[in-house]
């Protein structure tokens, strides 16, 4: 398959992260759906070192899955902090900065 | 053969992405990711990028979703539709932004439209090729591309900085985890705090360790010492202070 088809998909997948983060309440669903257009990311960069036959664009994939694991650390870290103090798991309802 | 495998992985992946986005249920969210990170990674192997394969299958699929299984777990309950969402009429009163949402879904087949644009209309030429030439055959020297070695060259030399920035990334995002989940009020677990050593009955109240000292020991003591003349004024006790 040409380098293009690859390319559509990684389109595809990063839209339908966005959908999922913009439509989607609960934060988990939304770190998932972030994940997703990291995913998109990540394929075309993938593909775009293919193109090339060049590595940086592995590498950059690999240090993209690196802020991914800390992004979902951090994030999961949130929601078990929002889950302990009884906060509603719901990013329509947390709509104030206020610990 | 690379065309058939391409189309199952690319299905795959985008079925599996669709489930994130639709399903009711966050645990079968996770599980759909799971299956979009496993297809994706054949289509990495399909760009001959093996080793990132690898990593994705073992780290992403493997380490980082089994956190999400662990705290959708934990938190659990709370499942909506994405359908559900758009109607307005779930178990929730009249969404708030019902309207937003749906701006939300049209917002990204725009940003689909635009990317396919964007992706496919471009000048680049190569992007009709089947990628740059590589070495073909096994043995994966550091001169083959994609391979384990390969990276591992790499990193370790024009991208050493970003290697170790990367290293360093991590370190903080696992103290940070931990700072914010960890429990409030009180250093240790409810056992832990409970017991009562040898040298707590040696020494004065308010004297000692510094988890008494943010306020964690003391008041079991206080309960076993319950006969004894309170001469001290007592701290501020942190029971009240840990979660409701």
């Amino acid at each position: 398959m040409t380098i293009g088809w690859y390319l559509a998909v990684s389109a595809i997948v990063f839209s339908l992260g966005a959908v999922g983060v913009m439509t989607r309440r609960n934060p988990l669903v939304v770190l998932l759906c972030l994940e997703l257009m990291l995913n998109g990311a990540n394929l075309a960069l993938i593909a775009f070192s293919r193109m090339w036959g060049n590595g940086d664009g592995q590498i950059l994939a690999i240090v993209v899955m690196t802020v991914a694991a800390c992004e979902v650390c951090i994030g999961l870290g949130m929601i078990v902090a929002l889950y302990r103090r009884q906060l509603p798991i719901d990013v329509d309802e947390l709509r104030e900065l206020q610990g | 053969m690379s065309p058939l495998l391409f189309f199952i992985a690319g299905f795959g992946a985008i079925t599996g992405a669709v489930g994130v986005v639709v399903l009711r249920d966050p645990f079968y969210s996770v599980l759909a990711l799971v299956f979009h990170l496993i297809s994706l990674a054949v289509l990495f192997l399909l760009l001959r990028a093996e080793f990132v394969a690898a990593v994705q299958v073992v780290v992403y699929a493997g380490a980082v979703m089994v956190l999400y299984v662990f705290v959708v777990a934990y938190v659990g309950e709370e499942s909506e539709s994405l359908g559900e969402r758009l109607r307005g009429n779930g178990s929730h009163p009249p969404a708030v932004g019902s309207g937003l949402r749906r701006a939300g879904a049209i917002l990204g087949g725009a940003l689909l439209v635009e990317l396919l644009i964007a992706l496919l209309g471009t000048g680049l030429t190569a992007i009709d090729g089947y990628g740059a030439g590589y070495e073909p055959g096994l043995g994966g020297g550091p001169h083959q591309f994609g391979t384990p070695a390969y990276i591992g060259q790499l990193l370790l030399t024009r991208f050493l900085l970003a290697f170790e920035v990367a290293s360093f990334l991590l370190l903080i995002a696992a103290v940070g985890g931990v700072v914010l989940a960890r429990r409030r009020g009180g250093l240790g677990e409810e056992d832990e705090r409970d017991m009562l050593t040898p040298l707590d009955l040696l020494r004065p109240l308010g004297t000692g360790t510094t988890a008494e000292g943010v306020g964690g020991v003391l008041r079991p003591v206080q309960g076993r010492l319950e006969g004894a003349p309170r001469s001290r004024p007592s701290l501020p006790d942190a029971g009240s202070r840990r979660p409701r």
